[in-house]
């Protein structure tokens, strides 16, 4: 094992974008998607028939299909498309449309949104109807009874899977290196082919994602453990498996 | 090429079938082995012996943490080298080039294998005391209580996990492309590449992948009726 390489500033500058911009995109992945999930849940439930089926479809795409896939289309096949678009190139959001990191948060927004959505679709219907009738019965308005009772009653019962899917959604943000974009996965294999180390690289983000796991593990317990209402509950060391099919109980 | 001739979906169905063919024997190898792996995994996590459930618990741990993709690029160049490594050992000179199938279904497989490791062992976990009691009072060997009572005893609760399994191997067989096997994706790539039609390509991929999560996901619905046969009929599903 030769670390040598690590002491020189070009690589460790790649491998500290690789990380930051790893770290970035997971946030805003995560946080874009776990809107569109509560979206999705809602339009499952009490949207019109039409945007029902439409979101039941939807996540029916998404998760019946390879994340990698998915990018691809997005990056290569609707990027394509859009260079096309007479006058596109000159507006205001064409930096943007070019850029992989857009592609890489669109993919993984939109698989989250499928993913988590089923699992708090799952959570809301758990909610006992009762809450929510107590809720109409002391006057407050259907949104209000969404937002400060349902939605929060919902995500207590389903924190812990959605902080597992946070931790798959982790372990996929390596595939945007397949788009050219710099995560720590690509930073590794520039490192890789310029020094004709295959291991070392490779297994330093290995070693990367290892800790990144674990400490996004600590850091979403400690959020569950602040969340108003938690049972603390006994738990397995890394929730690291990802339920396909909602167990849905109704 | 002629100068106006454009190539369609169709001028490719034939490779593209072929691609996803390949792609359903690797997943159907990497399938087999990996629950072979899972059940020699679960087995030893479940050991009395600390040393070998110690090593069961860091296969899993470790492989689970670390991506997927990751993973997939390591093992492809260890593997390789690792055997070179190993022949120059025996006296046989020079680079060991595996086949790119058999490195693609190894390495899904011990992947596959981790994740096969812990559904298994929390459907062991399961199953009631007593019945495998029942079987020690009725003198069955370990072997026999194993095939006979274990395995089918613990079908019903790990067949959710194996098919979310299925379903998740499928998907990352999309993975291999990156390591230049010629399996669906890949071909699925170079198809779009040389028509220029990635939209359409990129898109006709989803379909295969998607007509192959659909109809494994039915299949495992009614093998699970299967395996629950003479159990009680529950009232949520």
């Amino acid at each position: 094992m030769d670390f040598s390489w690590l002491q020189d500033p070009f690589y460790q500058e790649y491998l500290v974008e690789g990380l930051i911009n790893t770290l970035w995109l997971l946030v805003v992945s995560a946080v874009g998607g776990l809107l569109l999930a509560v979206a999705v849940a809602m339009a499952r439930i009490k949207g019109p028939r039409p945007l029902a089926w439409l979101a039941s479809g939807f996540t029916t795409v998404i998760r019946g299909t390879p994340l990698l896939v998915q990018l691809f289309f997005f990056y290569y096949g609707v990027g394509r498309l859009l260079e096309d678009i007479p006058g596109i190139q000159d507006s205001v959001i064409w930096p943007l449309l070019r850029d992989p990191f857009f592609y890489g948060a669109l993919t993984f927004i939109l698989s989250v949104g499928a993913y988590s959505g089923e699992v708090i679709r799952g959570a809301l219907v758990s909610v006992p109807p009762g809450e929510r009738e107590a809720g109409r019965a002391f006057g407050l308005t259907p949104f209000q009874v969404f937002a400060r009772l349902w939605l929060p009653r919902a995500i207590q019962l389903c924190l812990p899977t959605l902080t597992g899917e946070m931790i798959l959604l982790l372990k996929s943000v390596p595939l945007v290196s397949t788009i050219a974009m710099m995560d720590l996965l690509q930073a590794a294999n520039i490192i890789r082919d310029e020094t004709f180390l295959v291991y070392e690289p490779l297994t330093l983000i290995a070693g990367l994602y290892l800790a990144l796991t674990v400490v996004l593990t600590l850091v979403l317990r400690q959020v569950e453990r602040h969340f108003p209402g938690m049972q603390p509950t006994r738990r397995r060391w890394l929730p690291l498996r990802r339920v396909e099919t909602a167990p849905c109980k109704h | 090429m002629n100068k106006v001739s454009q190539e369609g979906l169709l001028d490719w169905a034939g490779p593209i079938l072929e691609g996803a063919l390949t792609t359903l024997e690797i997943a159907v190898l990497a399938y087999a082995i990996g629950l072979l792996l899972g059940l020699v995994g679960a087995s030893a996590r479940l050991s009395p012996w600390a040393p070998l459930r110690g090593l069961a618990t860091v296969y899993s741990t470790a492989v689970r943490a670390v991506p997927e993709l990751l993973l997939i690029i390591l093992l492809y160049y260890a593997g390789s080298q690792a055997l070179t490594a190993l022949t120059n050992a025996l006296g046989l000179p020079g680079q060991v080039a595996i086949n790119g199938f058999v490195t693609a279904v190894g390495v899904l497989a011990f992947v596959q294998g981790a994740y096969m490791t812990e559904v298994l062992r929390g459907a062991i976990l399961a199953i009631p005391k007593g019945q495998l009691e029942a079987a020690d009072a009725f003198g069955f060997s370990a072997w026999t209580r194993f095939h006979r009572i274990v395995i089918p005893a613990m079908l019903p609760n790990a067949l959710p996990g194996m098919s979310n399994l299925w379903l998740i191997l499928i998907k990352d067989t999309a993975l291999i492309s990156v390591i230049g096997f010629s399996e669906l994706f890949f071909t699925i790539q170079q198809a779009a590449a040389s028509t220029r039609a990635h939209f359409l390509f990129y898109a006709a991929a989803g379909v295969i992948y998607l007509a192959m999560t659909l109809s494994s996901t039915a299949l495992f619905t009614r093998l699970e009726r299967r395996v629950r046969r003479g159990q009680p009929i529950r009232e949520e599903a």
